[in-house]
């Protein structure tokens, strides 16, 4: 085994260089201490990815984009195709699953301060494949068509009229036209099978890329510990004992969701109807919910601006603010502008909460 | 000058002539001027008729020799000879024929029938004649929405004088029955827009109006509900209500306030139907008692059947041939409440058998279809008891790499 | 945590080979759980499409003049009449009134429901008795042998 093992890889090297390949990943490692758990995220987040590529592509051999049929395709799909209940139900668990990672990916690397230097560009590529994750989550929620998804997108999408100035454009450029129809579904299902995939693909490779170069980060305390001399640097090598590690998550996430798509099976719900009243307490999914909660507090009008525009800009800057910070927290040491840093995420992550809870309530 | 002449013979409305009536009384003040203002809106307008049509005199004449009795004036009829003045046209069937000849020309005859008309005669002026309920100078026809007797709003012009206490005092009727009929079925489908609905006129009549008499009243009913009338008639009720002189259907469903009938109202407990004349020994009771079981079972198992389609239904299961048989035992269902009306026990019960035989083959379809969710949920443990045995390797193995490279 | 440097693999000892033959157990058995549903997914069902737009509702020569069939449509129940003229028309066969199934009625020539006598006209519209509503009327065209009902959206 391990002979042909050799045999392969001498062949692929003549061919391509595959040796310096191997080379470099028998040297990856990964620091070892009390933050390591934190470091399995990105790699969970990455093979979820993986299960949606892999459930989808599967679903796209019996889905049908267009207004008439989506929903009787997914019916069919639920009830005729053998297994069918199985790859759809761990498509919709997964797609929540790895939202839910890739947060916790995120903000461990914002408290972990590794977007400092010199990881800036991966900080970006991964704030930018979050937001591709989101896009991810909202075009994928309405292709079911049902009534909660239809009206979900069409208050989401709502709110793209109150972008200054280029608002109806958008609006129009979302919908594929100003209402939400079997046009806006033709359009959602383009953006997530081609359009979301690949730019996720070009930012996935210079995501990993960057890792790569530019190695695992040490967290600051471990560094001042290790540089104060109170701690030695411990490591782990990547091949293969943090990688076994990475598969034992793997496992794990895949028992949930087999557990989730045979207990928990994901709802289909009644055929949308685009002249029918919107059912009582319509809410988007939950990593939507934080936001649309504050939309709803946020009173008429503020001053002279509308109340949904200051809102949009509101979260417009946090964002832009949110993938800077490697730029205006460049030191990330143990400095004021740091721990100011660093209580404003706490404030992000408390405030997602409550918002969210809020919503969920009332 | 072919368009002038095709503009005058396909033109709506004929281009009146001189009309010196309502030259002057539009010129005047309050209820005089009143006619003039409301007439370009009648429906006799349109046909070409003028004042002098109805109420006489010369319309050419602009003194006020038009008026006179020389020149035909029949002035403003008084309440009691309004019925004639209409039917000088509205009976004359080759009059009527010039203008509508699906028109009917038996209204008076109608009329002369009915309570109002009975009344009238004898010098009763507060009863309702022509033009009390489809007024008079903007007469709109019946399948005008806003006529005073479009099918929508008969009850409420009815009920101008029915639902009036100080106008209805010292005829010995209540006066409630628009409230009542407002609460009834036929009043929530006529106003969600099925005109077939009946409203007063249906049953009264319009213009013979007159409450249908004892025997009448099955007869009334069964246009529409037929079948509930012929098995009505064969039952035992039928010969018992009469020689009471109780009406058939009112007794049980109210004359004006018609609700839709609950499975509760049939049985013996409190408060049912049936034990307000039938009491525990007698064979109407235990034929109450009978059909309110088998009818109560069927709705059990059909209930039953119904749930455990939409458990399967929900946890994606394919049962939509057993939810399409499951309607016909709801059909059954349907069939059963109807055939109460023959209060024969032995004809309800086939009825709910059949149901309760469909209700059950269609329970055990669900219960295969959770059989088959459980194999699911079987497999999955499988898959579980694999992942947890490569858990356990993958763990054991990063042990025995970590011991191997710590040395 | 012990730290992990490089250094030489050992020989596996023996007693440790069952480590690998579990490992190897549990990771091709789990992935074989994982293949198996996927490919009997790919496989296409009998039903090879989604039919709740469309049904086969009878065959060429089934049914003779003036008679009718009730046939499943999605999960309810429609009404294929053949007039007397030969020509074919389908419905839903539920009763717009309580929800009961309708027949067709050759002697009158007109849809009947029995549950409250309500009668339809060969265009499906209500005509007399309870029914609020006409019944919603589908299309059948002859696709070789077979008579294919099928509703617009």
């Amino acid at each position: 085994m391990a002979g042909l093992h050799r045999r392969v890889l001498d062949w692929l090297d003549e061919r391509f260089g595959a040796g310096s390949i191997e080379e470099f990943l028998r040297h990856k490692t990964v620091p070892v201490n009390r933050h390591t758990i934190w470091f399995y995220f990105g790699g969970m987040t990455l093979f979820l990815f993986v299960i949606q590529v892999l459930t989808g592509t599967l679903l796209l051999l019996y889905y049908r984009p267009t207004a008439n049929d989506a929903f009787e395709s997914v019916q069919y799909l639920v009830t005729q195709v053998k297994f069918g209940w199985l790859i759809r139900s761990v498509h919709s668990w997964s797609a929540n699953l790895m939202i839910f990672t890739a947060f916790i990916h995120m903000f461990s690397v914002y408290f972990l301060k590794a977007y400092r230097k010199p990881r800036e560009l991966t900080w970006i590529s991964g704030m930018l494949l979050f937001f591709i994750v989101l896009g991810f989550g909202f075009s994928g929620y309405l292709l079911p068509w049902n009534t909660l998804a239809f009206f979900a997108t069409k208050v989401g999408t709502d709110m793209a009229r109150f972008a200054p100035f280029i608002g109806e454009w958008v609006l129009v450029f979302l919908r594929g036209g100003p209402e939400v129809t079997g046009a806006t579904l033709t359009r959602f299902f383009g953006f997530h099978v081609a359009v979301l995939p690949g730019l996720a693909t070009l930012l996935l490779a210079v995501h990993l890329l960057l890792v790569q170069r530019l190695g695992m980060s040490v967290p600051p305390d471990v560094e001042r510990a290790i540089a104060e001399g109170r701690g030695k640097p411990r490591w782990m090598p990547f091949f293969p004992n943090f990688l076994l590690r990475d598969i034992i998550g793997w496992y794990a996430a895949l028992g949930v969701l087999g557990a989730l798509a045979a207990i928990f099976p994901w709802e289909l719900g009644t055929k949308a109807d685009p002249f029918g009243s919107a059912p009582a307490g319509i809410r988007p999914e939950w990593y939507f919910l934080f936001m649309f909660e504050t939309l709803k507090l946020l009173p008429g009008k503020m001053l002279f601006i509308d109340g949904e525009l200051a809102g949009l800009m509101l979260f417009g800057l946090a964002g832009a603010l949110w993938v800077a910070v490697p730029f205006l927290d460049y030191k990330a040491g143990f400095s004021r502008v740091t721990r100011f840093f660093t209580g404003l995420g706490v404030f992000a992550i408390g405030y997602i909460l409550a918002m969210s809870a809020l919503a969920l309530r009332g | 000058m072919i368009p002038l002449v095709a503009w005058t013979i396909c033109a709506p409305v004929p281009v009146r002539a001189q009309d010196s009536c309502v030259t002057c009384h539009a010129a005047l003040e309050g209820s005089l001027a009143e006619p003039a203002k409301l007439y370009d809106g009648d429906v006799h307008h349109s046909a070409g008729l003028g004042c002098a049509d109805c109420h006489g005199g010369n319309p050419k004449d602009e003194s006020m020799n038009a008026m006179s009795p020389a020149q035909g004036f029949r002035g403003a009829p008084k309440k009691t000879q309004i019925p004639e003045f209409c039917a000088r046209c509205h009976s004359n069937a080759a009059f009527m024929r010039r203008f509508n000849p699906k028109l009917r020309t038996d209204q008076l005859s109608e009329y002369l029938t009915s309570v109002h008309g009975k009344r009238l005669k004898q010098g009763d002026t507060k009863v309702a004649a022509c033009v009390d309920c489809h007024s008079v100078h903007n007469i709109l026809t019946v399948s005008d929405p806003r006529a005073a007797v479009y099918p929508l709003n008969v009850a409420n012009t009815c009920a101008r004088c029915h639902a009036d206490a100080g106008h209805m005092k010292g005829y010995n009727i209540p006066a409630n029955q628009c409230a009542l009929y407002s609460e009834s079925v036929h009043a929530k489908a006529l106003a969600g827009g099925d005109t077939s609905a009946p409203t007063c006129t249906t049953c009264h009549g319009n213009h013979g109006a007159t409450p249908p008499g004892v025997t009448s009243v099955p007869n009334v009913c069964g246009t529409c509900h037929a079948f509930n009338q012929q098995l009505f008639e064969k039952s035992p009720h039928q010969a018992a209500f009469t020689k009471m002189g109780l009406p058939g259907c009112v007794q049980c469903h109210s004359n004006h306030e018609i609700v839709k009938p609950a499975d509760d109202w049939v049985g013996v407990g409190e408060g049912t139907t049936c034990v307000r004349c039938h009491a525990k020994g007698d064979p109407g009771y235990a034929a109450a008692q009978q059909m309110a079981g088998d009818i109560a079972s069927l709705k059990t198992d059909y209930e039953r059947a119904e749930e455990v389609l939409g458990t399967a239904e929900r946890s994606g299961m394919e049962v939509s041939s057993a939810k399409m048989e499951l309607t016909d035992a709801n059909g059954q269902l349907i069939k059963a409440r109807v055939n109460v009306h023959s209060f024969n026990p032995a004809e309800v019960r086939k009825l709910t058998d059949e149901g309760k035989k469909i209700s059950r083959q269609a329970y055990l379809s669900g219960v295969g279809a959770l059989k088959e969710r459980d194999y699911r949920r079987k497999g999955l443990g499988v898959a579980l008891v694999f992942i947890i045995l490569a858990i356990s390797g993958l763990c054991l193995k990063i042990r025995q790499i970590d011991s191997r490279t710590g040395g | 945590m012990k730290n992990l440097g490089r250094e030489e693999p050992q020989e596996v000892q023996p007693d440790r080979r069952w480590i690998d033959l579990l490992l190897a157990t549990g990771v091709l058995a789990s992935i074989a759980s994982f293949l198996y549903p996927a490919l009997r997914y790919i496989i296409p069902p009998l039903v090879s499409e989604p039919t709740s737009r469309s049904a086969v509702a009878a065959k060429v020569d089934e049914l003779k003049n003036n008679s009718f069939k009730i046939f499943k449509f999605g999960s309810q129940p429609a009404i294929l009449i053949r007039t007397v003229d030969g020509v074919y028309k389908a419905f839903s066969a539920v009763c717009t009134h309580l929800s009961c199934t309708v027949q067709y009625r050759g002697d009158t020539r007109q849809i009947w429901c029995p549950c409250h006598n309500g009668i339809y006209d060969l265009n499906g519209r209500n005509v007399s008795g309870p029914p609020p509503r006409p019944l919603t009327a589908y299309e059948a065209h002859v696709q070789g042998e077979d008579i294919v009902v099928t509703r617009s959206a």
